[in-house]
């Protein structure tokens, strides 16, 4: 359909995306009229085509193509950038003359580290075609198969109600600077989820899944799930909100666990601004910070994850493990801060995925060893309220169960929580086995003590 | 206060005066503005080329909207510019309705070509939808327009001088510095201009000017053991020029933020329990936001939203409409796209639809929605409105324009109230200043707001600063729990640059205004001890 439909002439898929040698191209084109002391280009060419659906209609559903261009010039130690899709030469000329106007303009940064010369990458296969090819026929079929699935599996309490989104992106991203470095990565993902809700109004379920592989997800499985959960979550009542052993599903863990990638600021930890700050001066790195099954790292190179091998900077991204069995290994440092503390520049903490490697336990097991507890299926509206304990708050969502001896016997009201991720995996009781929850994923579900759900929601 | 800042408050109260006097107005068509620059050529060419294209490949309804995108965000820390970025954005978006589906497809590829390729791919889309289909669309009426309008401006914050605009900055900080305990200062502006033409194939052809301006500070103070105190002022964002950065005399006041952040320190840590709790409009503007806005959002009511932001209390329509009673007599909740100086004033939206005013909330009781030409179909038995109040807009070109909010205020009391008048009629309360965390549930029951600065009031009067301060409550206990408000000189109108909703999740800007308000027996915890 794709190869069809392009030939045709519609603006579709990863085939409009820069190959290698236009971006190649194009960063020598843009680094040949900078005139300044060093130049950076980070060119980023996508593609996004997605559907959405709301009680069987499509609704706001679009495609989109944009290449872009950000220009950071440094002259002197003081820097700036410009960001143009407005690719003709006039165009980035202009930009150029207006990052080299705005960095003449800027104060001295003190903090400015030079442009990196030419690096060696690890070669990162995180482009899958048939992502790339998903076009709005092959979108909506998915999404009938869904809907239908939901439709079938939610029948027991009438006419369900489904909503849901299913999105496929494709990405090339090329980073040059003057010094001679030229780094080109291309990725894909796919995500699609689905809310299904039951005609009397009490019962909401969800599932979701993503992956940059599209044949790694299956529409029908994630409307039936959600139909399920809805069915089993109609008429919750209420337990009195207080500390309870929670078990939370993979997808859970995926909203909780990566929002420890702030606390790993190696400088807000050296500053004694994060809970990685030793009181009196310094990082915790080497001290026991969690349970000592915890264990959570990223690695671009990873096959499960397949991440970014280099950041904006052009810096190779490599395997950084943040907490092993427990104890804090490393933080994330920028190249400033690790020239200023005299180690390895890491990039962005999360740049790379995500793992927590756990044991080999499904979801269905960490229910069963729990004598009373609640089964979270997902979280909404989590802010943050205290950066020391990386306390959180939120409401958990579309379908939340009571488990009484290693069963789940009925369905519950949603709770406000407020619990934090860092003090949750020092009450551990068991660990799953890690799952792709999201392109760049893998959460296992976890069974934890003395959850905070401190109130009651009427939401259903 | 400085003297600027009270001249503001006074112009705005103004404007609030007279909407409370007389109710909402009926609009006037909105005049031209004559500075407001017309579209260019080569846009006009491109969304003509793209109209004609939508119409060859079956499309009953069409619209090309070409945007033009310029932001300039600068942050510093202390004594340096943390980061300046500038960056254009330029392209076209296209929807087309076929057999009552929709298909939209956008390209930065601006050519006659690029424009009749993203045409015929949203006819693809409108076509594939067919497969998913239980209703197909209906759009409300709207008489065609052609016009041009631009909001107004006395200085393009755009065309003001890097060195002036880092200046100001630095300046703040360093006034913020010689707060004794403060060591680390943030401040910064996030600057727009928006350019838009939108082209319909029922002959709308208008051209829009926004320009939308986002100031930032905050400070932290540390103290002895390592604790540290944030304290981040409520520079409400506006539907202004630079001569609003101006008038908020950043370095004149910073260092007295500052010191509200080196005071925290010493609060007293809230003894949670349940209190009187009494919301200054630099707090209350986010709570209207939340609890007010979202779940009147039409969209949210026919669950087209739940996948993601989630549906709304305010459900089903029919039940809703006349009959819940949200809060007091004296309460009164207005939408507007047409307030001086808000964030979401235009002149038409992203379906040529004229600016609106109308009441969401009438006397305390829910009385309409916000909506689209698509949703006016819904609710038009029961509302009796029979077009759209313009609700329809796209984050930038290249994203699908729905369902967003306009302005949504809570009006003015009767009595002029000030806040000092609300402390002086409270005998046990809490005053809450400036936001803070924030989190409220799918159906925008459940929420949990915190603050900046928070007073303890006793007798009459305001007795210290406390700290670790959240408000907990359910939205319809809430607003019925409200006894106390503020009148036209204590109005003020707050807002958010970035709100987010959709999938993929769109950010739009939108206003606030309101007033102080107490309300009775609210729960407060104590976010240090939630932990």
């Amino acid at each position: 359909m794709s190869a069809q439909t392009s030939s045709q002439g519609a603006a579709l898929g990863g085939s409009t995306l820069l190959s290698r040698e236009q971006a190649k191209a194009l960063t020598d084109r843009v680094l040949s009229f900078s005139a300044a002391d060093q130049t950076r280009v980070v060119v980023q060419s996508e593609w996004s085509g997605n559907t959405r659906f709301a009680d069987a209609n499509i609704t706001t559903s679009g495609g989109s193509t944009d290449t872009s261009v950000t220009i950071i010039v440094t002259i002197g130690k003081r820097q700036a950038s410009a960001t143009t899709n407005v690719l003709d030469d006039a165009s980035l000329k202009r930009t150029i003359d207006l990052a080299a106007r705005l960095a003449r303009l800027s104060p001295e940064d003190p903090e400015l580290m030079p442009e990196l010369g030419p690096q060696t990458y690890g070669t990162i296969n995180a482009y899958v075609q048939r992502t790339a090819d998903l076009d709005a026929e092959m979108r909506n079929g998915a999404v009938s198969r869904a809907v239908e699935a939901a439709a079938t599996a939610g029948k027991a309490a009438g006419e369900i109600f489904s909503a849901g989104f299913l999105v496929a992106n494709a990405r090339a991203i090329a980073v040059a600077t003057s010094n001679g470095l030229f780094a080109y990565h291309r990725t894909t993902d796919a995500d699609f989820s689905v809310t299904a809700r039951t005609p009397d109004g009490t019962g909401s379920g969800w599932a979701s899944a993503g992956s940059r592989n599209w044949g790694a997800v299956d529409p029908a499985a994630i409307g039936r799930i959600a139909a399920q959960k809805a069915v089993a979550s109609r008429n919750p009542q209420s337990v009195e909100p207080g500390l309870y052993t929670a078990v939370l599903e993979p997808l859970a863990v995926t909203d909780l666990v990566p929002l420890l990638g702030g606390a790993l600021s190696a400088r807000s930890a050296d500053e004694g601004r994060s809970p990685f700050s030793k009181p009196g001066g310094g990082t915790r790195i080497g001290e026991k910070v969690m349970d000592e099954r915890v264990t959570l790292y990223s690695d671009p190179a990873d096959p499960a994850l397949l991440g970014q091998p280099f950041d904006s900077d052009g810096l190779p991204l490599s395997r950084n493990v943040w907490i092993e069995k427990g104890i804090l290994r490393n933080l994330a440092y920028t190249r400033f801060w690790a020239q200023k503390q005299g180690v390895r520049p890491t990039g962005p903490a999360l740049a790379g995925g995500l793992t927590l490697a756990g044991g080999t336990k499904t979801t269905e097991e960490l229910i069963a060893g729990c004598a009373r507890g609640i089964l979270v299926t997902h979280f909404f509206y989590i802010r943050s309220l205290d950066a020391r304990t990386v306390l959180q708050t939120g409401l958990t969502r579309d379908g939340t169960f009571l488990i009484e001896q290693g069963k789940i016997t009925r369905a519950l009201k949603n709770f406000r929580w407020n619990e934090s991720p860092l003090l949750m995996l020092n009450r551990l009781e068991d660990i799953g086995r890690p799952e792709p929850t999201a392109a760049g994923r893998m959460m296992p579900a976890l069974r934890v003590r003395e959850f905070n759900f401190s109130s009651l929601s009427e939401a259903v | 206060m400085s003297p600027t800042r009270r001249d503001f408050l006074k112009a705005t109260a103004a404007t609030a005066a007279s909407l409370a006097a007389s109710g909402p107005l009926t609009l006037e068509p909105y005049a031209q503005t004559p500075a407001a620059p017309a579209a260019d050529a080569a846009a006009l060419e491109m969304a003509n080329e793209a109209l004609n294209a939508a119409r060859k490949a079956g499309a009953s309804y069409a619209d090309a909207r070409i945007g033009h995108y310029r932001r300039q965000v600068i942050n510093t820390r202390e004594r340096q510019v943390a980061g300046v970025t500038d960056s254009e954005s330029y392209g076209l978006g296209v929807r087309t309705l076929i057999d009552g589906c929709w298909g939209f497809a956008a390209t930065s590829t601006m050519s006659r070509d690029g424009a009749q390729r993203a045409a015929r791919e949203a006819a693809i889309m409108s076509q594939a939808a067919r497969v998913v289909k239980k209703r197909g669309v209906e759009l409300a009426p709207v008489k065609p327009v052609t016009g041009t309008w631009m909001t107004p401006v006395r200085r393009d914050p755009l065309e003001v001088p890097l060195e002036e605009k880092i200046a100001l900055l630095l300046s703040a900080n360093e006034a913020a510095l010689k707060v004794k305990g403060i060591q680390y200062v943030n401040s910064g502006l996030a600057l727009l201009r928006e350019v838009k033409t939108l082209l319909t194939t029922e002959g709308t052809n208008v051209t829009q000017t926004v320009f939308r301006v986002g100031p930032a500070f905050s400070a932290t103070a540390v103290g002895d053991g390592g604790d540290f105190q944030a304290y981040e002022h409520e520079l409400a964002p506006r539907g202004q020029g630079w001569e609003y950065i101006e008038s908020l005399n950043l370095p004149g006041n910073a260092e007295r933020w500052a010191a509200l952040a080196a005071e925290k320190l010493a609060a007293k840590s809230v003894e949670p329990g349940q209190y009187d709790l009494i919301l200054d409009p630099t707090n209350l503007w986010l709570t209207i936001h939340e609890s007010i806005g979202h779940p009147t959002e039409l969209d949210r009511a026919i669950g087209e939203e739940a996948n993601y932001a989630g549906t709304s209390f305010i459900a089903p329509p029919e039940k809703m409409i006349g009959q819940l009673k949200f809060g007091p007599a004296f309460m009164n909740i207005q939408a507007d796209r047409t307030q001086e100086g808000s964030l979401a004033r235009v002149a038409w939206d992203d379906e040529g639809v004229p600016a609106d005013q109308w009441l969401i909330i009438d006397k305390g009781l829910f009385k309409d929605y916000q909506t689209t030409r698509e949703q006016v179909s819904r609710i038009q038995k029961l509302t009796g409105v029979t077009r759209s109040h313009g609700c329809s807009f796209a984050e930038s070109w290249k994203a699908v324009q729905f369902q967003r909010m306009p302005n949504i205020s809570l009006l003015p009391g009767e009595r002029d109230l000030s806040l000092d008048d609300l402390i002086a009629a409270s005998d046990r309360a809490i005053v809450i200043k400036n936001r803070g965390s924030w989190s409220i549930d799918h159906q925008r029951f459940n929420f949990q707001f915190s603050g900046q600065a928070f007073y303890e009031v006793r007798g009459g009067k305001i007795v210290g600063m406390l700290r670790d301060v959240a408000y907990q409550s359910n939205t319809p206990v809430f607003w019925n729990a409200m006894d106390m408000i503020g009148g036209k000189s204590s109005y003020w109108m707050g807002g958010s640059f970035n709100d987010g909703k959709g999938e993929p999740s769109q950010s739009s800007s939108v206003s606030h205004g309101c007033v102080p308000a107490r309300f009775r027996n609210v729960t407060i915890l104590n976010t240090r001890r939630s932990a």
